[in-house]
């Protein structure tokens, strides 16, 4: 008798928990934001999408391998540039001519942002870049460039970390 | 209806009362679905629900409506074209035919029936029939196992649904849903007819039990194993899209409506209010504008009982089918037998 009384119990203990939230909602509002009037501001380490430093690359290819679902697309070819001293050899340099991230692929796994040694990805917030067409998901340098402005200034580190 | 006989011709009063009974079908249904399936339940889930369509989301209902209208109609291959294609309709005649018995007002009403709500449990059980011909021409397991349990269930809730409804008719000593709403209003307590004497007082244990069984009868959640999504995609109505499917939402909902209108007359007093009040002494005494107020106390009612199936629909996840079929036959049918055979006792008795 007694389970069966605790049983009951919690049957009005549930109906009891959707009213309240019923009176809450009405009383101060839902949880939710009405997404396209009202917008939550990302985390600032929200993986939204990724920017291209374009000065930083030097066409290493080492995020297009890293990346698991092939999504990046580099190409570049070998020129060379004026030397760093007077009177010195010109230097040969790789010049990027094409640096493209098919977000209709990506995962927003970031291995990409870590594995480059020249800090030439970063991660921004920014996550609306949704297109009616799945071929215009396909960013190229011109686009990456324009989402590093987006980029935020990276966080404090925390107190006794090492800067590298 | 009947007090325009003297004035309306044949064919003019046929129209009304279809007119009527779209009216009395479909407004519950829309008001049920946008008022309680959009809103109360988007609240109690701390969301605002349909906000877009028209002021606080009101013509989402319409929205939907135009979307499934423009739907392909989809017939399987290996499924039986016509019993496919004529399944929802027969889910949906069922509401039809039931609203028909149901009374208004005095004198609005669309069928006098002597033996009303006999009619009304018969006509309510040929929905299982539309969803167990839709189970099966589906020609999917899952439909096929959804349609089965459903019969199932509908079977099972039927006969406490029955049961519960015999204390009412024993005590008002009649089966004409007319005579039940003025028994209740002309009904004293003690001798204080201030009130009336509303079946749910003297009938508590048979008001829950057939709220119990309505809830069962819609297959709406704790009762939801017949659609259960997480293993029966959508249970009878997976092959459904379209309009078709539009029609079995409807059904869902109207039924809903229509069941809440007969537990209010049954229970709490149907259109009437206590005639004391107004010093009536009988049916034939009752103003004529009960005809209009007598509706908007049945939506009231109506509006009142469906909140309370939306809100048990929304706060309690499902029985699992052997607790579904225990529930009915160990625990639901013997205390309604019991509370006939009591009913019955003290009927006699006093």
């Amino acid at each position: 008798m007694a389970t069966e009384k605790t049983k009951s119990g919690g049957l009005f203990k549930g109906l009891g928990i959707t009213l309240g939230i019923l009176g809450h909602t009405i009383k101060d509002g839902a949880n939710t934001v009405q997404y396209p009037h009202e917008k939550e501001t990302p985390p600032i380490r929200a993986r939204g999408v990724i920017g291209l430093h374009e000065e930083n690359c030097t066409a290493c290819m080492l995020c297009v391998r890293s990346c698991p679902d092939w999504c990046i697309y580099i190409e570049g070819h070998k020129q060379l540039a004026p030397p760093r001293r007077a009177g010195g050899k010109p230097r040969q340099v790789n010049h990027l001519d094409r640096f493209d991230i098919d977000y209709a692929l990506c995962m927003y796994c970031g291995i990409c942002v870590e594995v480059c040694p020249f800090d030439a990805l970063f991660w921004s917030p920014e996550y609306e870049y949704s297109e009616p067409k799945i071929a215009d998901l396909l960013h190229d340098k011109n686009k990456l460039g324009e989402w590093m402005e987006t980029v935020p200034e990276a966080p404090e580190l925390e107190a006794g970390a090492q800067k590298k | 209806m009947n007090l325009l006989a003297t004035e309306i011709p044949y064919w003019g009063q046929s129209l009304l009362r279809v007119l009527g009974g779209l009216v009395a079908v479909l407004l519950p249904a829309g008001t049920i679905v946008y008022l309680f399936l959009f809103k109360m339940m988007s609240f109690m889930q701390s969301r605002l629900g349909p906000m877009e369509a028209g002021p606080y989301g009101s013509l989402q209902l319409v929205a939907e409506v135009g979307k499934w209208m423009q739907k392909e109609d989809l017939v399987p291959e290996e499924a039986d074209h016509r019993i496919f294609k004529m399944a929802p309709l027969v889910v949906l005649l069922s509401t039809f035919l039931l609203v028909v018995v149901i009374p208004f007002g005095p004198d609005a009403w669309f069928t006098n029936f002597s033996v009303g709500i006999f009619y009304g449990l018969a006509v309510a059980s040929v929905s299982v029939l539309g969803i167990l011909i839709a189970g099966w021409a589906s020609a999917n397991k899952y439909s096929l196992l959804g349609g089965l349990r459903a019969a199932g269930q509908l079977i099972a809730y039927e006969l406490p649904m029955v049961l519960a409804t015999l204390g009412v008719v024993i005590q008002a000593g009649s089966m004409n849903l007319q005579e039940i709403v003025v028994t209740q209003n002309t009904g004293e307590i003690f001798g204080f007819g201030g009130l009336g004497n509303p079946f749910i007082l003297t009938q508590f244990i048979g008001f829950l039990i057939f709220m119990i069984a309505v809830q069962a009868e819609l297959t709406q959640a704790p009762f939801d194993m017949p659609i259960a999504e997480s293993e029966l995609v959508s249970g009878y109505m997976t092959e459904y899209s379209g309009f078709r499917f539009l029609i079995f939402f409807i059904a869902e909902f109207a039924t809903a409506g229509v069941f809440a209108l007969i537990a209010s007359v049954l229970f709490l007093g149907g259109w009437g209010i206590p005639f004391e009040w107004f010093g009536w002494d009988s049916v034939d005494d009752v103003d004529n504008w009960m005809n209009l107020v007598g509706p908007l106390i049945m939506f009231t009612k109506m509006l009142l009982l469906t909140f309370i199936i939306m809100w048990v629909r929304f706060s309690y996840p499902r029985f699992r089918e052997d607790q579904l079929q225990t529930f009915a036959w160990k625990f639901l049918i013997p205390v309604a037998l019991a509370n006939t055979a009591i009913t019955a006792i003290l009927k006699v008795a006093f």
